[in-house]
């Protein structure tokens, strides 16, 4: 049942016709294509009249659409073909597919290398500005949808911000707990190491505490949270998005940034700086450890030397960024749910999208705490 | 289009077949032979257990006990290749269509084929063309997405995705639901055009009382897990079992026999 198909051409008298043979089913596609192309390229005195189709042993859509082709190469070169001796019960789908394809495939404009990535900048530059303007967009809509709770306090949704509370800041806290007691220990060893040189090891706990304070605690736990946190997020408001649940929400007379992002924001404003103090604590420790395992301290030394390294302020300036911080993630993941469309593909682009977007705003925002702090002389 | 079609092998034939979930068994020893070339349709209550004996037939979900073969090949313990031979000559509209969202219509029905045939880009686009005209789609329809396409088009476009690689059966999750009437209407007639000049045989899952009227050659209705009654409308409607007549006698079957007659 699985001959290869095959196209003959015989001369009868003075007249050539086409005796087609084997099976012309899908699973000899090229092989079709280019017995028919041969066919059709015959020179026009030899051209045939007739092609007879019933020595086939099965034709499927492919042949049909095939068989089809080479009927209308040779109407448009004026040689008119004939099908003959077509099984009864393949008539019915031979003619069905030479209905179809009757309309010229739209063409498509070529694709030009240079305006194409002069086009990518574009769009890449536009997308800046229109991110812009989504990200002020969304901090307005929580500002004003603030104000309305403040106005109504009862509206607040509690539980809701309890249980987000519970999955962005308790369940969080091992894994950061874990990462950040590792980059203290890092930190700490490294200065060990290079300060030894100098035989200065002992500013190593300087370096330790003041880094881990003003800088990598805060640092650190907020791109974990991005990662972990701002990531679900977005993929849960987007996924809502594309079934249609936001807008059953607003058909309800529920303000969606009311009902599903103000909790999730609060929250995390809440869970960040209670994230990145535990991750300090954990990171000194981190620091202690290595202190007294690499660096020969005893941890009455080290507490005694951070003591004199570091005061409040170290303290201060580094958690006072982490509710910002949260702010930031919290609306660039909820500006990217919002922006899901219709397809799978697109809930993935946009989960990236916010986790790069808000590690980059969270770097950006420290940077400018940075600046702010020298210039005030904190 | 194969020797089988005519041998007097059914297209499906179940026995005894046992899927259950936990501590709930939904089938309880079902059998039931499809015939090459009919359309059958499949019905039965809410959770009666309609389209977990389409999954388990599909291979979608683990047997308990029991046989399914198709087309001959008994697909109870084959062994992948088996499997994959006979998933070629079978063709799955899921309910909600199941479309790739991330590829256009014309992309989703190309897809099948591409995998599985040597074809050229020419031939791909052509035969995709050709397959969305089938089932009643125009051309330009072809380069949406799925989030552009109504429920009525997600449904078409789903069902030429099903007939890319011209199986032998189809299967069809619901495919009127969600339609409205004339849309549904006009679901029926293609499916019931396209069974003559396919030769399909068809496996219909349904709860729309017009298209077990119009197209299907026979009904077996399913309850507690098994086949109860099985055969034409005709015999349906004159079945005893308290489900069947509740459904064949209820006052939307009645209704819908008075319009008609």
């Amino acid at each position: 049942m699985n001959a290869a198909p095959t196209l003959a051409r015989l001369k009868d008298a003075d007249r050539w016709w086409l005796v087609a043979e084997g099976s012309w089913t899908g699973a000899h596609g090229r092989q079709l294509e280019a017995v028919v192309a041969e066919a059709g390229a015959a020179p026009a005195a030899e051209s045939a009249a007739t092609i007879d189709m019933s020595r086939i042993e099965a034709i499927d859509t492919f042949g049909a659409w095939i068989l089809q082709r080479l009927v209308r190469q040779s109407a448009r070169a004026g040689r008119p073909l004939a099908v003959s001796g077509l099984s009864p019960r393949y008539q019915g789908l031979v003619d069905q597919i030479a209905r179809t394809n009757t309309a010229k495939p739209p063409r498509q404009a070529p694709h030009n290398l240079v305006v194409g990535s002069l086009e990518t900048v574009g769009r890449v530059v536009s997308d800046l500005g229109s991110d812009a303007t989504a990200f002020a967009n969304m901090l307005g809509a929580i500002g004003s949808s603030v104000l309305n709770v403040l106005a109504r306090p009862s509206r607040f949704r509690l539980t809701s911000t309890v249980h987000q509370l519970d999955r962005v800041g308790w369940q969080a806290m091992p894994i950061i707990m874990l990462i950040t007691l590792l980059i203290g220990g890092i930190i700490a060893q490294q200065g060990f190491f290079h300060f030894r040189r100098f035989g200065a090891e002992v500013y190593a706990v300087d370096m330790t505490g003041i880094l881990v304070l003003r800088e990598i605690g805060v640092l650190i736990v907020a791109i974990m949270v991005a990662g972990r946190s701002g990531s679900s997020y977005t993929a849960e408001l987007g996924s809502m998005k594309m079934r249609e649940e936001i807008d059953a929400l607003s058909t309800m007379g529920f303000d969606p940034i009311e009902v599903l992002i103000l909790p999730r924001i609060v929250a995390l404003i809440i869970a960040l700086p209670l994230l990145a103090f535990v991750g300090m604590m954990m990171a000194l420790l981190g620091g202690g450890i290595m202190a007294w395992g690499y660096g020969g301290l005893s941890a009455e030394a080290f507490i005694l030397r951070l003591r004199e390294a570091i005061s409040l302020t170290q303290f201060e300036v580094g958690i006072i960024k982490a509710p910002f911080m949260a702010l930031a993630i919290g609306v660039v993941s909820a500006m990217e749910g919002f922006k899901v469309a219709g397809s799978a593909e697109s809930l993935g682009v946009h989960t990236t999208e916010s986790v790069v977007k808000s590690i980059f705003l969270v770097i950006i925002l420290d940077g400018v705490f940075a600046i702010f702090f020298a210039s005030i002389g904190m | 289009m194969t020797p089988e079609a005519d041998n007097g092998v059914p297209a499906i034939s179940v026995r005894d077949l046992r899927v259950g979930f936990g501590a709930v068994e939904v089938l309880k020893g079902l059998s039931l032979d499809v015939r090459m070339g009919e359309i059958i349709g499949i019905v039965g209550g809410s959770g009666a257990g309609k389209s977990v004996l389409l999954r388990s037939i599909i291979g979608l979900l683990p047997l308990r006990a029991g046989t399914i073969s198709v087309l001959g090949t008994d697909l109870t313990d084959a062994p992948p290749q088996t499997h994959n031979r006979i998933e070629r000559r079978w063709g799955v509209l899921f309910q909600q269509g199941a479309l790739f969202s991330s590829l256009t219509a014309l992309q989703n029905v190309q897809f099948p084929m591409r995998e599985y045939l040597d074809l050229s880009e020419r031939m791909l686009t052509e035969m995709a063309v050709a397959k969305l005209e089938l089932v009643g789609l125009k051309p330009d329809d072809g380069a949406k997405m799925p989030s552009a396409l109504s429920g009525g088009m997600t449904k078409r476009v789903a069902l030429a995705r099903a007939l890319a690689l011209d199986p032998d059966i189809v299967f069809l999750d619901e495919p009127t639901s969600g339609l409205d009437p004339i849309s549904a209407g006009g679901f029926d007639e293609l499916i019931a055009t396209l069974q003559r000049t396919l030769r399909l045989t068809v496996f219909m899952v349904t709860h729309d009382l017009e298209s077990l009227a119009s197209v299907c050659d026979r009904i077996a209705a399913l309850a507690d897990g098994q086949v109860v009654a099985i055969g034409t409308l005709a015999a349906m409607q004159a079945n005893r079992h308290p489900w069947v007549e509740a459904y064949f006698k209820g006052r939307r079957a009645r209704s819908m026999a008075r319009t008609a007659g």
